[in-house]
């Protein structure tokens, strides 16, 4: 690989990538136009815009999961053609197997990965440990709170190991309590285990406290509008008071507010 | 259980009724003989021999004809979801047949398949395979995507998506698809009896209606239709176990 250089050997490297969604009835819509970006290997990046700008279509795009139109995606120096147990998803709303419990769950990756079953079992009961949910294996999903139940789903994308770590807004259907605990979390996780991560957010005040870089995406069709580096801030739930901290958050939603503002001025007009 | 025996205290009131009004001389009792005798003669039918003959002859029927359907259903509903040349050749064959009254095929079913067991298994399994196959459809299309996207990521084939995620995920619509079905096999079973058949429960009834023994044959009419109750309730069990996980 010539420059897998730029983004690590673990890295993931977008190119001009574009993409259109083709409804069957109305008009198509430009999602994406020409985005570049490179994320480090064991990079925690955040990619923040305002609803609808196309973020998650970014996030879904790198998983493998719709068809890169335009441009092309690398992870870790191979292209990305479909989704693949290298690359772990956390969703927005879970995505939890509700006729399985949270054992089941966790285990059903494994399986698909053709793990012995001692190791199996060994390591999904380590992955549900971690998050705190020892007591609860044999519940199903519905029994479980919110806060839970995305704890189940990060066991579950960790537990298969992956080098890279696809979040889709995973705390924004949790209350804010549960919220602040789960970014503590998440980045002890993530401290024992380095991933690269991509973390998409609407929240500016989590993606300074988690990311390594904040990627600023514009209103629709999303391109990439600022990459800033806020490596030296957060990290830690008492960040939040620090005035650099404050600093960046207020820059960063200057820059979103100008793009949120642009996309009800679009959709207006 | 004296909840249970609350619950079906309407039936209990109508038994009373029927029972009341033909000994008032309300009703004639050569149309509806009095619920006590219909009671005797419900005795008199458990232990008779040829009604289990009938009632084997109708369980083959009814088991072979239901279960082909819920399998063959769920199957075909579920492949013509996922796989777009499946559902351009099936789907039209589905929209002209579903609304159309099964019983009506009797007589082809006569035809093509003669008057044993066959052309009932035959009339059930189309009667019973429509509402299954577009349960088992319906809900395989409204499979939420990101659950598929969850088992890609994992390293499911296309095959364990399809029995692994889209079936359980399915399961809860199938299952209400499937119960509509068990109440119209009862229907096609009994009444393809009446018309063709020189067993079952369907044809005992006829028989004993043109006999002219009416207590026999109401008790047959009761017993036919507790048997459909009973399947009914099974099958309730059977599928809130199946649904366990769901609150």
């Amino acid at each position: 690989m010539a420059d897998a250089s730029a983004a690590g050997a673990g890295g993931i490297r977008i190119a001009n990538v574009g993409h259109t969604y083709r409804p069957p009835r109305g008009r198509p819509v430009t999602a994406l136009e020409e985005v570049s970006l490179e994320v480090a290997e064991n990079e925690f990046l955040a990619l923040l815009g305002p609803s609808g700008c196309g973020k998650s279509t970014l996030l879904y795009l790198i998983g493998g999961f719709l068809p890169i139109e335009s441009g092309g995606i690398s992870v870790g120096g191979t292209p990305v053609a479909a989704p693949g147990p290298d690359r772990g998803v956390v969703f927005q709303h879970f995505a939890l197997f509700p006729w399985k419990t949270v054992r089941e769950n966790v285990l059903y990756g494994l399986e698909k990965q053709r793990l012995p079953k001692a190791e199996r079992e060994a390591r999904a009961a380590a992955f549900i440990e971690m998050v705190h949910l020892d007591g609860f294996e044999d519940s199903y999903p519905s029994q479980l709170s919110g806060g839970m139940k995305q704890r189940v789903a990060i066991a579950r994308t960790l537990a298969m190991d992956p080098g890279t770590l696809l979040m889709d807004e995973p705390f924004g259907a949790l209350d804010a309590q549960t919220r602040s605990l789960m970014h503590e979390e998440l980045l002890a996780i993530l401290k024992r285990t380095a991933k690269t991560v991509v973390f998409v957010t609407h929240d500016v005040q989590e993606a300074v406290l988690l990311a390594d870089r904040v990627a600023v995406m514009t209103a629709r069709p999303g391109r990439i509008k600022t990459v800033v580096d806020v490596a030296d801030v957060g990290g830690a739930a008492d960040a939040i008071r620090d005035p650099r901290f404050v600093e960046k958050v207020d820059f960063l939603w200057g820059q979103v507010r100008d793009e949120a503002l642009a996309a009800q001025k679009g959709g207006a007009g | 259980m004296t909840a249970a025996l609350w619950r079906y205290t309407p039936l209990f009131l109508i038994a009373a009724a029927w029972e009341g009004a033909i000994r008032a001389g309300l009703m004639d009792s050569s149309l509806l003989p009095p619920f006590s005798e219909v009671m005797a003669a419900l005795g008199r039918l458990v232990v008779d021999p040829e009604l289990y003959r009938h009632a084997a002859a109708s369980l083959m029927r009814e088991v072979a004809g239901f279960g082909l359907a819920v399998i063959v259903g769920i199957a075909l509903g579920i492949v013509m979801a996922w796989y777009v040349p499946v559902r351009i050749l099936v789907n039209p064959l589905v929209r002209c047949i579903y609304p159309m009254p099964k019983s009506a095929l009797i007589p082809v079913m006569i035809m093509w398949l003669g008057l044993g067991h066959l052309a009932k298994i035959g009339l059930i399994f189309l009667g019973c395979l429509l509402p299954v196959i577009v349960s088992a459809f319906n809900a395989a299309r409204g499979v939420d995507t990101v659950l598929i996207w969850s088992a890609q990521a994992a390293g499911a084939t296309r095959r364990q998506i399809l029995t692994e995620i889209v079936l359980p995920a399915s399961l809860p619509e199938i299952l209400a698809g499937v119960r509509t079905s068990l109440a119209l096999s009862f229907v096609l079973l009994v009444s393809s009896e009446f018309l063709m058949a020189r067993e079952g429960l369907g044809y005992m009834i006829a028989f004993l209606g043109e006999g002219g023994v009416y207590d026999a044959m109401f008790a047959a009419v009761l017993l036919v239709t507790g048997i459909g109750f009973a399947a009914d309730r099974a099958y309730l069990a059977v599928a809130r176990r199946l649904l366990v996980w769901r609150e």
